[in-house]
């Protein structure tokens, strides 16, 4: 909001007079929310008169006068309540009885302020409601921004589950009506395809389970010392036979320390992700070199491979939820688009950061930061 | 003569099942992985009807394919299957009017494709 829409209902010209040389060239500061709104005033002379403005424009706060000719103020409110307007009201009041306010308050009103005020006490009434109106917003359109990514994600979530479940569906339609003849051997490129969408479906949940545990942070994380060095050399084991089966040779080195004080399953996720997108990546006869560099600082691991490489574009998009890189290049290489998303908030989680350089066709290099003291200050007691 | 169906999608999984099933019905198929690739093929090769995923790797992929073809043959029946038409808000019944007004496909079927459902519209669309 770049200005603050003021509406000043009273039927004293004179009133009327003194609010707008207080408020027209003010500027609201909102130091706790770090904000300077500007005010845009415009008057009316009754309670009926303001009704009618309020019909044709939005205000974000009503100056109101309680004593009007006609209607008076807790009828104009009344009426805005009945409309549902999303106003802010500031009721003006010559007699600060306590009977007006509460019934003022009770009908909506946020603040009042009594006859006569200075300037000053104006212009602090008018920020004390700037100040709750923008707060709200602003709670208000987060919670809308999370409820919409919220929504995103599982809509991809449906469709990234759909997907295999009905290759797979299809298959079995076709076998069941025997539509390559009696032979099982026919039927082989069909179970094989709907063994590996099976496996895929079934990574895609084993990641999500990964990231909903590090998202919620339901599961308690358990910091111990871990060698980093040992946890790649698992890793690597476990990705031995794909890389083995393709001719991809795997090397690790280090410089410095490499124990950290970190939670294993989160180091082996890590690792895991990175190294089975290395190979899975690759070229035949392609080469992978994970080297963990440490200090007082921080470990660094750096996963470099020989692959198909990415351009900038594709870069800049790879660590967010379900983004794959769709070409001709990785079409037939299954993955659930969730892994480096979950390397990201782990990253993250050790204050530190993922990022990527790459050439197509020429290979990749990731490199996470994991910081020392983020998982050593949150396991003191 | 076996009528030629060209059926486009980036699933390789669709490709080969729905292959599989319309050549057992006795289609003569043509598959292409990609909007470029069909492009291609049609170049070389006019089917007698066209079956074609909506969302490849450019949201509206499937669109412009359409268009493509009822652009070279007016007569050539496309079908578009989707796994998201609820999803997308976009409507076939309308174009979407402007400047640029999408010719509409034949039929659209949801995925996953029931075979039945398949043949039965290829069948309807080729003999009008």
């Amino acid at each position: 909001m770049a200005e603050l829409r003021v509406l000043v209902v009273d039927d004293e010209p004179g009133m009327r007079h003194s609010i707008k040389r207080a408020l027209s060239n003010h500027t609201v500061r909102l130091p706790e929310i770090e904000c300077e709104v500007g005010i845009q005033l415009q008057e009316a002379d009754s309670g009926e008169r303001a009704l009618e403005i309020l019909e044709e424009q939005s205000f974000d706060l009503i100056l109101l006068d309680h004593k009007l000719g006609g209607l008076t103020g807790v009828d104009v409110l009344d009426q805005l309540r009945r409309r549902e307007l999303d106003v802010m009201v500031i009721m003006i009041t010559a007699f600060a009885t306590i009977e007006t306010a509460v019934r003022a308050t009770k009908s909506g009103a946020f603040d009042f302020i009594s006859k006569p005020f200075t300037p000053d006490e104006l212009k602090e009434t008018v920020r004390k409601a700037a100040s709750h109106l923008l707060m709200q917003r602003r709670a208000r359109e987060l919670t809308e921004e999370k409820r919409r990514v919220r929504f995103d994600f599982i809509r991809v979530l449906g469709h990234e589950l759909k997907s295999p479940l009905g290759a797979i569906e299809n298959y079995l339609n076709l076998m069941k009506d025997r539509i390559s003849g009696n032979e099982l051997d026919a039927y082989e490129q069909m179970i094989t395809r709907s063994l590996a969408r099976a496996g895929g479906m079934r990574k895609l949940i084993a990641d999500l389970l990964d990231m909903t545990r590090i998202e919620a942070g339901e599961k308690k994380r358990e910091f111990t010392t871990v060698d980093v060095k040992e946890a790649a050399e698992r890793a690597v084991e476990g990705v031995k036979r794909p890389a083995e089966e393709r001719g991809i040779a795997i090397s690790l080195e280090h410089t410095g320390p490499t124990t950290l004080v970190s939670d294993r399953g989160e180091i082996d996720i890590v690792l895991n992700n990175l190294l089975s997108n290395a190979v899975k990546y690759n070229r035949d006869e392609g080469a992978v070199t994970i080297a963990l560099r440490g200090d007082d600082e921080s470990i660094t691991i750096t996963v470099r491979d020989t692959g198909i490489g990415l351009t900038e574009e594709e870069a800049a998009k790879l660590f967010q939820d379900f983004s794959r890189i769709k070409n001709a290049k990785t079409r037939d290489i299954p993955g659930s688009g969730l892994g480096l998303s979950i390397v990201k908030k782990i990253a993250e989680l050790y204050q530190g950061g993922v990022s990527v350089e790459s050439r197509p066709d020429v290979g990749s290099t990731f490199t996470i930061v994991l910081n020392r003291h983020a998982s050593s200050a949150e396991s003191q007691p | 003569m076996n009528k030629c169906i060209l059926l486009v999608d980036d699933d390789p999984d669709f490709l080969l099942s729905t292959q599989t099933m319309l050549s057992s019905a006795g289609y003569a198929v043509t598959t292409a992985e990609g909007v470029a690739d069909a492009e291609e093929k049609l170049t070389r090769h006019r089917p007698d009807a066209a079956i074609i995923d909506l969302m490849m790797e450019e949201f509206d992929g499937g669109f412009s394919l359409c268009h493509h073809i009822k652009k070279l043959d007016p007569s050539i029946p496309v079908i578009m299957v989707t796994a998201v038409t609820s999803e997308t808000g976009l409507n076939f019944d309308v174009s979407t009017g402007g400047d640029r007004s999408w010719i509409k496909a034949d039929a659209l079927l949801a995925k996953p494709v029931r075979f039945e459902q398949l043949k039965r519209e290829l069948d309807r669309l080729l003999k009008e």
